[in-house]
C-alpha cells in the first residue's frame, strides 16, 4: 500500500506573526518600535500632504492651515502639463501625446507584430510636426514647449530611437569585423564615460563653436539627440548581456538548418536576447525618463525647470518640499508604471524564455 | 574498405560524404590528425571513441559547422569548407541533431519545424506546416505541436530537433550524442526513432555510446582516438574480436 496523499501543513496568519514579529522580547520589542516609527511618519506625510494641504490660491499668503501648499502647483497647473505652448493650440499637445502612445504601441501591445516597431518614428516625426507647426499650422518654436510633456516627448522620442541603435550596437559590439567592432566599442565606452549633464552642455554650448556661422540645430533637437545618444550607449549593454545569455548551440542549430547568419541573428538570436534582457532594457528606459529632468539645465522647461521657476517667483518663494514632492511623486509614479509594465511583460514570456540546460 | 549492406536493407550507392587528409587546429591543439573517411549513400555508420577523440569535431566538419586547415570534407563531391553558394547547397544536404537538442524556446515545435523549410527553401507556410505536422507524426509527437521546447520531456525535444533536421529534406542526418543528455528511460524512444529512420533508407553518421544501436543498426563501427581513426569494421567483427589494442582498451572501459 502507497503512502496517502497528505495536504501540505498551514500556517495561521497569528502564528506567523509569532514566529516572525514577536518570537523573542527582543523581537517584540523591535517590532513595536518600528511600527510606531513607521505609523508616525505615514501619519506625518498624511496629514502634510493631504489633510492639512492647501489647494488652491494666488499666492504662498493663501496657504494659512500650515500643511503643503499645492497651490502653487495648481496655480501654474498649465505650464506644469504644457510649458508656456499658446493657449488656443492646447490641442497639438494632446495630439502629440496621441502619437507619443501610437509610437510605443508595440511594445506594450504584444499581439502586434514586430515589424510594428519600425512605425514608431514615424510617430514620434508626426508628434514633432504637430508641435512645430510643420508649415501648415503656425509655427510655436521649442522655446515654448515645456512642463511634463516635454519629459514624455523626450523620453519617449528617445527611447524609440535608442533601442534600434542600441540592438545595433550591441551586436557590432560582437562582430567579427574590426571596423564595425572597433566603432561599437569606442562609443559606447565614450558615451558611458561621460556624465550625461556634460554632453549636454557640450552640446548647447561647445557644439555650436565648432559649426560653420549661420548653421544651428534646435536647442530641443540637440537635446534629443544627445539624450538618444547617451542611452544607446546603456542599451547596447543591456540588449549584449542578452545576446551573451543565448546559447552557443542556437546560432549553430540555425545554421545547421542551413539559415544565413543575418536571418540567424533576427529569428533565433535577436528574439530571445531581447526577452532575456527585458528587466535591463526597461532599466535603461527608466533611467532615460529620469535623466529628461537634466534638460533644465540647458535651459528647457521641462517639469523640473517649471517648477524651479515657480520658486523663483516672489508669491511662491520657499515652498522646496511642496515643488520637489511634486516633481518626485510625477516621476515616482511614471517610472513605477514602467516597473509594472515591465514584471508582467516578463511573467507572459516567462516560461517561452526558458532555455535547455545542459545535462 | 569493407562495406556491404545489412542483408535486409537495399544496396550501398555511390559515397556521399568524401573525406581526405583532414587535419584540424584548434588554436595550438591538432584534434583532428589527418582523417580519411568515405560513407556511401543509404550507408550507417557509428563512430566511437573516448572523449576528446575528435569524434564531434569529425561530424561537425561535415556540415561546416567547424573550418578546417587541412585536407578536404566533400558532401556529394563539393567542398562544403567555401563559402560560395555552391558549399552552402552542399551542406543544407546534412542535417544535424545535436546532444543538447538546440531547439528554439522562443517557437513552438511547429515553428521550430517551419521556420528553417519556409525562409531557406521558401515553402509556402501552409505546405510547411503540413509537411513539419506529417514529420512529427512518423516520430510521434504530433499533440505536442503547438508546444514550447520547454513544456517537453527531453525524449520528445530530441524526436522534435530530429523532425526539424528531416524538414529540410537533408540525404545525410549527422547525430552528435543525441542520447548522452537523456534521462535513461528516454533514450529509448529516440534510438526507436533513429532505428526507424535508418531502415527507410537515410545514410546517417551517428557519434554515440549506444552499443545495442550500433550492433543492430551500423554497417561499419569506427573507432576515433587522438585525432584519427583507429579501427574501421563491421560491428560484429569489432565487438567481438577489435584487432587494435586502443580499441580493445576502450571497449574492455566501457562494456
Amino acid at each position: 500500500m502507497s503512502t496517502p496523499y497528505r495536504a501540505p501543513p498551514k500556517q495561521s496568519a497569528l502564528q506567523w506573526a509569532k514566529a516572525n514579529l514577536f518570537a523573542t522580547v527582543g523581537d517584540t520589542l523591535l517590532t513595536l518600535v518600528v511600527l510606531a516609527g513607521v505609523l508616525w511618519l505615514s501619519w506625518t506625510v498624511f496629514d502634510w500632504a493631504i489633510l492639512r494641504a492647501d489647494w488652491v490660491g494666488e499666492t504662498k499668503a493663501d496657504c494659512t492651515s500650515g500643511g503643503a501648499c499645492w497651490a502653487m502647483v495648481t496655480a501654474r497647473w498649465r505650464q506644469v502639463v504644457a510649458g508656456y505652448y499658446p493657449e488656443g493650440h492646447l490641442w497639438r499637445v494632446a495630439a502629440a501625446m496621441v502619437f507619443m502612445a501610437l509610437a510605443i504601441l508595440p511594445i506594450v501591445i504584444r499581439k502586434l507584430p514586430p515589424w510594428t516597431l519600425a512605425l514608431s518614428p514615424l510617430a514620434v516625426v508626426g508628434a514633432f510636426a504637430v508641435l512645430g507647426g510643420a508649415n501648415i499650422l503656425p509655427r510655436v518654436p521649442t522655446d515654448y514647449w515645456g512642463g511634463m510633456f516635454l519629459n514624455v516627448l523626450i523620453g519617449v522620442s528617445a527611447a524609440v530611437f535608442a533601442l534600434p541603435l542600441g540592438v545595433l550596437l550591441a551586436l557590432g559590439r560582437r562582430s567579427s569585423l574590426p571596423v564595425v567592432k572597433g566603432f561599437s566599442i569606442l562609443f559606447i565606452e565614450f558615451v558611458r564615460g561621460v556624465p550625461l549633464i556634460t554632453l549636454l552642455f557640450m552640446s548647447s554650448v561647445v557644439l555650436p563653436l565648432f559649426l560653420p556661422a549661420g548653421v544651428s540645430f534646435d536647442k530641443l533637437i540637440r537635446a534629443l539627440v544627445v539624450v538618444t545618444l547617451f542611452s544607446a550607449a546603456y542599451m547596447a549593454e543591456s540588449v549584449r548581456g542578452g545576446l551573451q545569455a543565448v546559447p552557443k548551440g542556437q546560432r549553430e542549430a540555425a545554421r545547421a538548418l542551413g539559415l544565413g547568419p543575418f536571418r540567424t541573428t533576427t529569428l533565433i538570436v535577436l528574439p530571445q536576447a531581447l526577452r532575456i534582457a527585458i528587466p535591463a532594457i526597461v532599466n535603461t528606459f527608466i533611467g532615460l525618463f529620469k535623466d529628461t529632468s537634466l534638460l533644465y539645465v540647458i535651459a528647457l522647461l521641462e517639469v523640473t525647470g517649471v517648477m524651479r521657476q515657480a520658486l523663483a517667483d516672489f508669491s511662491w518663494q520657499g515652498l522646496e518640499a511642496e515643488a520637489y514632492a511634486f516633481v518626485a511623486i510625477v516621476f515616482w509614479i511614471a517610472c513605477f508604471a514602467m516597473s509594472r509594465w515591465s514584471a508582467s511583460l516578463e511573467r507572459q514570456r516567462g516560461p517561452r524564455t526558458r532555455v535547455e540546460e545542459p545535462a | 574498405m569493407i562495406s556491404a549492406a545489412k542483408p535486409d536493407r537495399p544496396p550501398l550507392g555511390e559515397p556521399v560524404v568524401e573525406i581526405e587528409g583532414l587535419h584540424k587546429w584548434y588554436g595550438q591543439t591538432h584534434v583532428l590528425r589527418g582523417v580519411d573517411l568515405a560513407v556511401r549513400d543509404n550507408e550507417k555508420v557509428v563512430i566511437l571513441g573516448p572523449s576528446g577523440s575528435g569524434k564531434s569535431t569529425l561530424i561537425r566538419c561535415i556540415n561546416g559547422l567547424e573550418p578546417h586547415q587541412e585536407g578536404s570534407v566533400k558532401v556529394t563531391g563539393v567542398e562544403v569548407d567555401a563559402d560560395t553558394g555552391q558549399a552552402a547547397a552542399a551542406r543544407r544536404k546534412t542535417g544535424m541533431v545535436f546532444q543538447q537538442f538546440n531547439l528554439f524556446p522562443h517557437l513552438t515545435v511547429l515553428e521550430n519545424c517551419t521556420l528553417a523549410p519556409m525562409w531557406v527553401r521558401k515553402v509556402p507556410r501552409k505546405r510547411a506546416e503540413a509537411e513539419a505536422m506529417a514529420l512529427l507524426e512518423r516520430v510521434q509527437i504530433a499533440e505536442h505541436a503547438r508546444k514550447f521546447p520547454a513544456q517537453l520531456s527531453g525524449g520528445q525535444q530530441q524526436r522534435a530537433a530530429i523532425a526539424r533536421a528531416l524538414a529540410m529534406q537533408p540525404e545525410i542526418m549527422l547525430f552528435d550524442e543525441p542520447t548522452s543528455a537523456l534521462d535513461p528511460e528516454m533514450v529509448g524512444e529516440v534510438l526507436e526513432v533513429m532505428t526507424e529512420l535508418a531502415n527507410a533508407g537515410m545514410t546517417m553518421i551517428v557519434v554515440s555510446h549506444e552499443m545495442a544501436f550500433a550492433r543492430q543498426v551500423a554497417d561499419r563501427v569506427i573507432f576515433m582516438d587522438e585525432g584519427e581513426i583507429v579501427e574501421i569494421a563491421p560491428p560484429d567483427e569489432f565487438f567481438t574480436a577489435p584487432k587494435h589494442e586502443r580499441s580493445r582498451e576502450f571497449l574492455s572501459r566501457i562494456l
